[in-house]
């Protein structure tokens, strides 16, 4: 029944929050716009799934969100990072890059180079 | 916090029932009008552009799934929907829900309150605070076969100071004291304790203080302290009680303290715990003996408190060593053939005593009478699962999951055996004052039975569990239907599942085993009960009634008007003088409480030193000793043997003699002459201020035996003294005649205080009475156990009706052809008969092997009867065999009335 790998939707949460992070409030289609021409192929299909996402993030108070509207005048939702979504997105960057650093090493490793 | 608070907003969701449906359906409308303009700019025809965006964005369906899922808890939600639906299955078949649920709230209305029972006595036997810190300190002499044979101040003083006990206490047993000075004196029943006694159990006053644990008053320190009850029914709960001087045995004593409400004093009796008066003393200066190292009261009890994570093992250890070097220091007083020993009991076990093993046994009688609900209630629920078989087909063939249609089932049958505990539950709630009567009264924390949270909780567990368990195997069995046949027979003249009316037939072989145990058990108890019932006691009590006052024992011996044997004569004869000349009496005696056949809980019991045989106390067999006037064998029909009985000239100054029975003649004087034999009895009771050598007393005569102690015993060693020369405190006239129980008290009382306008009369009651009150916890056990007894044999009777009842439709078909063919009636008669016949035969092979387990486990509680008793066995397996079979035979009957035609008709 999962669309996505568990990874996949950590990793998505992260993007979502970056999004957030650098362009300031967005509504959905927005977010899934950013996120589809960072990562490539992740959301180019099922970008529905993205929405059940901001729910829980909003549940859990990593965001918040109210109506508004957008460029074109139409009536959209608008998300935006809370100060609380700000400090876990700091928190899961740092873990990230430290998880990253780590699996790097193992990959350039060589038989050569262990003891 | 994240996930709680994710789950808080999920959980007030679903509570206002708020989703966000609406929402994301606009959230759609809009992603999805974004993507149409984009693609629309990129160039593509509108059809096109729609068709892209709705591919891009996946299933809606989909979305608004897991988008719910988020908003809300899908698990509770579904909960919720089974309930709903099980409500309506539940008021759908009214009559099936109505015995399912009546059934548990017996299986568990009954079993709540056997527990509450024991939570008041067994599980909380110390409404102290800490009560695993509680020990009583004991000690023996098992080198001359003594137990518990009391505590000397000296060695209490070494237990206390050697650093195993934050502190350690005596106690008196209890006793009682004569109030004087207001309208009627009063008879209240006091324990004398040293002042840290209260701060030992961790309790303090609700008015006023305790004692001063450190108060070193070697005798009385003339304080005392009030229970609440005393205090609010004789003083109106005067705020000012403190410092109040009330008098007591003459002697006066001031207030200092008021006990709060619901404190109760430890003890294994109703009596010790309903103490309400505490005197403080430190049982060293006068009125008590000298405190010597050797001088052991069996009255006193020791309880200390242990040292804060001390165990009873560790303690015990230390206590061993202090012992040996005791003996070391003092050879004199500890001879090495005594063995002195100090042994600690968990306070806890002392007071429950002798009750824990017919509560236990009444919990096991209930818990088969709840495990037979629960059978019972699993039968219907298979039973209406062939009833519902299409319906569940038809669920599943639409596609529901096992698991999903398991969870709904047994969201059904929680829904009952909830349903059922509530009701039990509530039965017991409102009935509580009434059964409560039924309770004897001899049961310890009879007063501290309640129906409260706790046993609410209980009786919820209970439910749930049992819900669980039975209600687990049918929906189980209903969820493995085998779809295409019971899809194809449509519902009708089935043969049924294999594996379902094997279950069914297994749950009444269950059924019947189990009501057999308990019918054995109750039998085996009616039997014990009906023997002792029936025992000749060895006295008479028809028309006999007892009657007790009590002379005041005050600390100063020289103003006690009845201080010698010879004073108390006088009273005593006059009380006998005038009772003889009250309407009715025949015969008029007088006994000190010891001699109330049955009535007395504690017998007190004085070391026996044999002349020429044993020479120190501390070696001496105990032995029971009441105190009699001479008229008290006559009066209760104790045939003398040998020898004499006492007379009028057996007085103070003449040599003292005894009467023995004969239990104590062939234990004492095996082979011999006990007539002329000499013994000396060490003097225990309140206000012996000397601990000098008792008189020589020779034996006199021999009584017949008489079960005075306990029914179920039938010779206890005794020897009785006569009152004229060793006076008693508690006195007990006894009168027999044609008594009006309601006048006499009141003329008796009149009489008495004729002569001393002092003494209190209380507690009139007949030795009849006093009989049945000795078998009361027996007759409440049995009694119990009968009617569980009863409620499971009707429980298996229709379970076996509806199992033969259930066999019998599924076969209709087949009996039908059978009569069709030309099968005699009397046949098919048989043919199902001989069924119900098989179930009875296998589940009663299995009670018997079940009921020998059992009754030999309760081997304790039989008398006059063999736990394998054939009568009891075979008459139970024959009632059990016939209720199955009468069961049986309504079905049958049907089954042999049987229309063929209309039968094949109709499938």
């Amino acid at each position: 029944m999962k669309e996505t790998p568990d990874v996949l939707q950590g990793t998505l949460a992260l993007m979502v929050l970056k999004t957030l992070d650098i362009l300031g409030p967005q509504h959905g289609y927005g977010i899934a716009r950013r996120v589809e021409q960072i990562s490539g192929d992740l959301l180019a299909v099922n970008q529905g799934t993205l929405y059940p996402l901001l729910l829980k993030l909003e549940h859990e108070g990593s965001i918040a969100s109210e109506w508004g509207a957008s460029e074109n005048n139409r009536r959209a939702r608008f998300y935006r990072l809370t100060a609380a979504g700000r400090k876990q997105l700091q928190a899961e960057t740092r873990e990230w890059e430290q998880t990253a650093a780590i699996i790097a090493r193992f990959f350039k490793v060589k038989a050569e180079d262990l003891p | 916090m994240k996930f709680l608070r994710r789950f808080f907003l999920r959980v007030t969701n679903l509570a206002t029932g708020r989703g966000a449906d609406q929402r994301l359906q606009d959230e759609l409308a809009e992603h999805l009008a974004f993507q149409i303009d984009e693609n629309l700019c990129a160039g593509m025809a509108p059809t096109e552009a729609r068709r892209q965006a709705a591919l891009k964005l996946g299933s809606p369906e989909a979305i608004r799934e897991h988008h719910h899922a988020e908003q809300s808890l899908p698990f509770i939600e579904n909960l919720l929907f089974d309930l709903r639906y099980a409500v309506r299955m539940l008021l759908r078949s009214p009559g099936f829900s109505f015995i399912a649920i009546a059934t548990m709230a017996l299986g568990i209305g009954a079993t709540t309150a056997i527990y509450s029972v024991i939570d008041a006595t067994l599980l909380h036997p110390l409404p102290y605070p800490n009560p695993a810190e509680l020990v009583r300190v004991v000690d023996d002499l098992p080198g001359v076969g003594a137990q518990g044979v009391g505590i000397s101040v000296p060695e209490w003083r070494d237990i206390e100071d050697s650093g195993i006990f934050q502190s350690a206490a005596i106690t008196g047993r209890g006793a009682n004291v004569n109030l004087t000075g207001s309208a009627q004196p009063l008879r209240l029943s006091f324990k004398q304790v040293t002042p840290n006694y209260f701060s030992v159990l961790g309790v303090d006053a609700q008015l006023g203080r305790t004692f001063d644990p450190h108060d070193a008053t070697p005798g009385y320190n003339l304080e005392v302290i009030l229970s609440d009850g005393l205090w609010r029914r004789e003083f109106g709960a005067d705020p000012h009680i403190l410092g109040k001087a009330l008098r007591l045995d003459n002697d006066v004593y001031h207030v200092v303290g008021v006990m709060p409400h619901g404190f109760r004093d430890q003890g294994s009796t109703s009596d010790e715990q309903n103490v309400e008066l505490w005197l403080g003393a430190g049982f060293a200066g006068v009125p008590f003996p000298p405190p010597l190292r050797d001088s052991r009261l069996r009255s006193r009890v020791v309880i200390a408190r242990l040292k804060p994570g001390l165990s009873i093992a560790a303690a015990q250890r230390h206590l061993d060593v202090l012992v040996e070097s005791l003996k070391k220091q003092y050879p004199a007083e500890y001879p090495a053939q005594t063995a002195w020993t100090v042994r600690l009991i968990p306070l806890s076990e002392t007071v429950v005593g002798n009750v824990r093993q017919s509560l236990l046994m009444l919990f096991g009688a209930v818990g088969l009478v709840l495990l037979i609900s629960c059978v019972n209630v699993a039968n219907l629920l298979l039973a209406r699962t062939s009833v519902r078989s299409r319906e569940i087909a038809v669920r599943q063939a639409l596609g529901a999951q096992k698991t999903r249609l398991i969870r709904q089932l047994l969201t059904e049958s929680l829904l009952l055996f909830v349903l059922g505990g509530i009701a039990g539950f509530a039965i017991l709630f409102f009935a509580r004052h009434f059964l409560l009567q039924l309770v004897p009264e001899s049961l310890p924390h009879l007063n501290d039975i309640s129906i409260n949270w706790g046993v609410l909780g209980f009786a919820l567990a209970v439910s749930v569990v049992a819900g669980i368990v039975f209600g687990l195997a049918p929906a189980w069995l209903t969820s493995r239907l085998d779809l295409t046949s019971t899809l194809r027979q449509e519902g009708r003249g089935s043969s049924g599942s294999l594996g379902r009316s094997r279950a069914r037939q297994v749950l009444v072989v269950t059924e019947l085993a189990l009501s057999l145990v308990l019918m054995v058990a109750a039998g085996l108890l009616l039997r014990s009960f009906w023997d002792l019932f029936a025992v000749q006691p060895g006295f008479n009590p028809d028309r006999v009634m007892a009657i007790e006052t009590w002379l005041p024992g005050p600390n100063d011996p020289t103003t006690d008007p009845y201080q010698t044997a010879t004073q108390e004569a006088v009273l005593l004869r006059e009380i006998l003088r005038r009772s003889r000349t009250l309407p009715g009496v025949e015969e008029a005696a007088i006994g000190d409480e010891t001699s109330l056949p049955l009535g007395h809980s504690d017998p007190s019991r004085l070391p026996l030193i044999r002349e020429g045989i044993e020479t120190m106390d501390n070696q001496a067999p105990l032995i029971e000793s009441p105190i009699v006037s001479p008229e008290y064998f006559h009066l209760l029909g104790m045939p003398l043997e040998r020898g004499r009985v006492f007379s009028e000239q057996d007085i103070e100054t003449t040599p003292q003699v005894a009467v023995i029975n004969q239990a104590a003649a062939h234990t004492y004087w095996p082979n011999q002459d006990p007539l002329g034999k000499r013994v000396r009895l060490r003097l225990d009771t309140r206000g012996l201020s000397s601990s000098a050598e008792s008189a020589w007393t020779t034996i006199i005569g021999v009584i017949a035996d008489a079960r005075t102690e306990s029914l179920a015993d039938a010779g206890i060693p005794q020897i009785y003294r006569s009152v004229y020369q060793r006076g008693s405190k508690e006195v007990t006239i006894f009168l027999r005649g044609q008594l009006d129980p309601s006048t006499i008290s009141p003329q008796v009382r009149e009489q008495v205080q004729a002569v001393d306008a002092t003494l209190p009369v209380f507690h009139a009651e007949t030795l009849d009475e006093v009989l049945s009150t000795s078998l009361s916890v027996r007759r409440f056990s049995m009694e119990m156990v009968a009617l569980f007894a009863v409620t499971a044999l009707l429980l298996a009777g229709l379970g076996i009706y509806g199992t033969i009842s259930y066999v019998v439709n599924e076969q209709r078909r087949e009996i039908a052809i059978r009569l069709a063919l030309g099968a005699q009636r009397g046949n098919i008669l048989n043919m199902v008969l001989r069924r119900g016949f098989g179930l009875a035969a296998a589940g009663a092979g299995l009670g018997v092997a079940g009921a020998l387990i059992i009754s030999h486990l309760m081997a304790g509680l039989l008398f006059g009867v063999s736990p394998n008793d054939l009568t009891t066995f075979a008459g139970v397996t024959i009632v059990l065999t016939g209720v199955a079979l009468a069961a049986s035979y309504i079905p049958a009957l049907r089954a042999m009335r049987l229309d063929p035609i209309t039968t094949l008709h109709s499938d």
